[in-house]
C-alpha cells in the first residue's frame, strides 16, 4: 500500500497498538530546556522512576538566561536562577547531556538540535515546548508535548499517541527573489487560520519546498504548531543529507550509508492518499507581516490592515475587533505607514546563520532610524560565533542594532528583560500574542529582512524599499 | 491523578476563539520551577486591571458574580493553542476549573488536560454558546452526556483513550509499563535495523 512520508515514519515507531484506540510510539531522542526540563525530571524522581536512556536525552539552556554579554546564573527574571539552578541539578543526576549556560555548543533548543545533528530525518523526537515541530524542516517527527508527557517519554522511550490525519500542503512554484519561507508561512496560517492544520501532520511539498535550504525548512516547520498543526514536515533529500553530514551527533561513520540509503525512503509514494491537501501559488506571494494578535492575522507588507466589517464570522470578526483594539489600529490602514519602536531578529523561527546574513544583507551601510530600538539575538553561541566569523556582528553593530548572546531573549516576555509598554516591535519571531514580548506590546511578526529593512526605515517596510 | 466521573457546577462563558496558553496564564506568572502557586496566575493579563496589579478587572467573565465559583469554562474555537506550558492546565485546575467545553482545542493543550484529570469537551460553536444561558451544567463522563439547568441533554464524543483514562484516573507510566516486553522487543530489532540511531 502506499504510504506518506509521516505513515512510513509512524510505522517504523509503532511499538504496539494499544486496547483503547492509542499506538504505543517509540521516541528516539528527547530533548529539555531550563523553563520546564526541571519540573519534568524533578517529577518523575519524585513519582520514584528514573530516564531509561540517558543517552538520548538533551537539556539546553535557552529560556530564562539573560543574553546581555557577561551573563550569569543570575538573570533579570525575577527566580530564573531557580530555573537554571534546578535543571543544572536535575540533569546531572538523571545522566543527561547538557549544553550549560557557559558551553560553547549553549542556544535555543530548536537551533541546538539540527545543529548538533541531535534531530535527524526519520527520528522522533520530542521536547516540553510547542515549537519542536521545527525540527521537521530536517525530516524528523518532531512534535512538542507537556511536562507530563515528557515524563513519560523519559519513563518508557515511548509515548501513547492517537495517530493525527495526513495534510500536505503542496507549494507549487517558486517563492520570488526575497521572498522568504517565513513569509510563505505567514501567508498560509492567513489564509487558512490558526486552527487550519489542526489534527494533522502538514507534510510540505512542492518545488517551491525543493528549492529551499534546510534551514529556510526549519523556519516553515517551526510555525507549523501555529497552524495548529500536530507537527510539520518536509521529505529529507541531497540537501538534507549534506546538511546532517559531519555534525557531531550525526550517524558514526560506519552507519553513514545505511543511514542516508534509510533516508532516501522517506518521502510520499507518489500515489499516497493525503486525508487533505492545499495548494499554495507560491510565485504570487510577497514579504507578509502580521498586524494583529494571532498568526492569523497576517497580510502583505504592501497590503491594508483589514476590515472587520468585511468578515461573515462572528467569532473571527469579533476576534479581529479585539487585536485592532490591542494593537491600537484602525481598518484599512496601509502597513507601509505604521512607526515603530523596536525590532528584534532572533527565536528559534529566524535566528540561523541563513536569517542574520539575509538581514545584514539588508543593514549594510545603512543606519537603524532614530529613537528604534533593534536586537539582534543569534540562535545558538555557534551561529554566534560564525556570524562573527564572516563579520556580520560588525554589520549590525555599525547599523546600530545590539549584538546579544545566544537564547530566547525578548521572543517572549518571562518577567524579566521586556519591550517596553505598548511598544510596537517587528520582530522576526513566531508569536503576536497579546503580552508575548512584553507589558501589552504590539508585535508585528515578519521575516529578518523585513525586519532590517523596517528598522532603517523607522515603520513597517520591505527590504525591497532599500534594495532597489 | 484526579479521576472525572460526574460534575455539576457554574459554567463561566469566555467566548472568543484562539484563547492561547500564554493568555491562560501569562510566563512572567509562571515563577517557580513546581506546579503549585498557579491559580494566582490565571488569566492574569485579562482578570487584573493592570500588569502586576491583582485588582479584579470587573469585566473579566470570571470576576462577575454570576460565575463565582465557576468550575466549568466555555470558550471558542482552538482553545489553549500557542505554547505547550502544562502551567496551563495545572492553573486552571488550580483554580478549580474541572471541565472546558469549546469547538476545539489546542493539540498540546488538549493532551495535557487528559493527563491532569481536567475534561475536555468538544461541541460545535452553536451549542457552546447555548450552554452560557443554561448555567449550572451537569457533566457526566460515564454516559458522556451534558445536561443544563434548562433539562436539554447534549451528547459528546471523546476518545476511547481518553476516557478511559479520565474516568479512571489512570497514569499512563504504569499503563506503559505493561507493555515493557513490548518495548524492548522492538528496541531489539530497531538497533538492528537503524543502528546509526543508538549512541552506545
Ligand atoms: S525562541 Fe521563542 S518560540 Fe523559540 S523556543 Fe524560545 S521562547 Fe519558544
Amino acid at each position: 500500500m502506499p504510504k506518506t512520508l509521516f505513515d512510513k515514519i509512524w510505522d517504523a515507531h509503532t511499538v504496539t497498538p494499544l486496547d483503547d484506540g492509542d499506538t504505543l510510539i517509540l521516541i528516539d531522542r528527547i530533548f529539555l530546556h531550563e523553563r520546564t526540563g526541571a519540573v519534568a525530571l524533578e517529577s518523575l524522581a519524585e513519582a520514584g522512576r528514573t530516564v531509561r536512556n540517558a543517552e538520548n536525552v538533551f537539556c539546553t539552556m535557552d529560556h530564562i538566561v539573560d543574553t546581555l554579554p557577561g551573563r550569569s546564573d543570575i538573570t533579570l527574571m525575577p527566580s530564573g536562577t531557580d530555573f537554571i539552578r534546578s535543571t543544572r541539578r536535575a540533569a546531572r543526576a538523571a545522566g543527561i547531556t547538557l549544553f550549560d549556560l557557559d558551553d560553547p555548543r549553549q542556544g535555543i533548543v530548536h537551533v541546538v538540535s539540527p545543529e548538533q545533528g541531535i534531530a535527524l530525518p526519520g527520528l522522533t523526537l520530542v521536547c516540553p515546548d510547542s515549537h519542536t515541530c521545527t525540527l521537521g524542516g530536517l525530516g524528523a517527527l518532531a512534535w512538542g508535548v507537556g511536562s507530563t508527557e515528557s515524563e513519560h517519554a523519559l519513563a518508557t522511550q515511548t509515548l501513547r499517541i492517537n495517530k493525527p490525519r495526513n495534510l500536505r500542503v503542496r507549494c507549487e512554484g517558486l517563492l520570488p527573489a526575497g521572498v522568504t519561507a517565513k513569509d510563505l508561512i505567514l501567508h498560509l496560517i492567513g489564509r487558512y487560520g490558526a486552527s487550519g492544520g489542526a489534527g494533522c501532520v502538514v507534510e510540505f511539498a512542492g518545488p517551491a519546498i525543493e528549492a529551499l535550504e534546510v534551514e529556510a525548512r526549519l523556519t516553515l516547520c517551526n510555525m507549523a504548531v501555529e497552524f495548529s498543526a500536530f507537527t510539520g514536515i518536509v521529505a529529507p533529500d541531497a540537501k538534507t543529507e549534506a546538511y546532517v553530514r559531519g555534525r557531531p551527533y550525526a550517524p558514526a561513520a560506519e552507519h553513514w550509508d545505511a543511514a542516508v540509503t534509510h533516508w532516501r525512503t522517506l518521502h510520499s509514494d507518489a500515489d499516497a492518499v493525503f486525508d487533505r491537501e492545499l495548494v499554495i501559488d507560491c510565485g504570487a506571494l510577497s514579504a507578509a507581516v502580521t498586524w494583529g494578535t494571532s498568526p492569523q492575522h497576517s497580510t502583505t507588507v504592501a497590503g491594508c490592515v483589514p476590515d472587520p466589517a468585511a468578515v461573515a464570522d462572528d467569532n473571527t470578526r469579533s476576534a479581529m475587533q479585539r487585536a485592532l483594539v490591542y494593537m491600537n489600529l484602525q481598518a484599512g490602514q496601509p502597513l507601509r505607514t505604521l512607526p515603530i519602536d523596536a525590532a528584534f531578529i532572533g527565536s528559534c523561527t529566524n535566528s540561523r546563520l541563513s536569517d542574520l546574513r539575509l538581514a545584514a544583507d539588508v543593514l549594510r551601510g545603512r543606519k537603524v532610524a532614530a529613537g528604534v530600538k533593534a536586537i539582534c539575538v543569534p540562535g545558538s553561541s555557534l551561529v554566534k560565533r560564525a556570524a562573527e566569523a564572516e563579520g556580520l556582528h560588525q554589520v549590525f553593530i555599525d547599523a546600530g542594532f545590539e549584538w546579544r548572546e545566544s537564547g530566547c531573549s525578548m521572543c517572549f516576555y518571562a518577567g524579566g528583560e521586556a519591550m517596553g509598554y505598548r511598544q510596537r516591535v517587528i520582530s522576526s519571531t513566531n508569536r503576536n500574542f497579546e503580552s508575548r514580548q512584553g507589558p501589552e506590546t504590539r508585535t508585528h511578526l515578519a521575516s529578518p529582512a523585513t525586519v532590517a529593512a523596517s528598522a532603517v526605515l523607522g515603520r513597517i517596510g520591505e527590504a525591497s524599499e532599500l534594495l532597489n | 491523578m484526579q479521576a472525572f466521573t460526574q460534575h455539576s457546577g457554574i459554567a463561566a462563558p469566555l467566548l472568543r476563539i484562539n484563547v492561547d496558553t500564554d493568555a491562560i496564564i501569562p510566563s512572567r506568572e509562571m515563577k517557580t520551577v513546581g506546579k503549585r502557586g498557579l491559580a494566582e496566575g490565571l488569566f492574569a493579563g485579562w482578570r487584573y486591571v493592570a500588569q502586576g496589579s491583582r485588582e479584579p478587572n470587573p469585566e473579566f467573565v470570571l470576576n462577575q458574580p454570576a460565575y463565582a465559583g465557576a468550575s466549568i469554562l466555555l470558550s471558542g474555537a482552538n482553545f489553549g493553542c500557542g505554547s505547550s506550558r502544562e502551567h496551563a492546565v495545572w492553573a486552571l485546575v488550580e483554580y478549580g476549573i474541572r471541565c472546558v467545553i469549546a469547538p476545539s482545542f489546542g493539540a498540546i493543550f488538549h493532551n495535557n488536560c487528559i493527563r491532569n484529570g481536567l475534561l475536555p469537551i468538544v461541541l460545535d460553536d452553536a451549542a457552546v454558546k447555548s450552554l452560557a444561558t443554561a448555567t449550572p451544567l451537569h457533566i457526566d463522563l460515564a454516559t458522556r452526556s451534558i445536561t443544563t439547568a434548562d433539562g436539554r441533554v447534549l451528547p459528546f464524543n471523546i476518545e476511547p483513550a481518553h476516557h478511559l483514562m479520565l474516568l479512571e484516573g489512570l497514569d499512563g507510566i504504569g499503563l506503559t509499563q505493561k507493555s515493557q516486553a513490548l518495548i524492548d522487543a522492538h528496541l531489539v530489532r530497531d538497533r538492528a535495523a537503524r543502528p546509526w540511531v543508538y549512541r552506545r
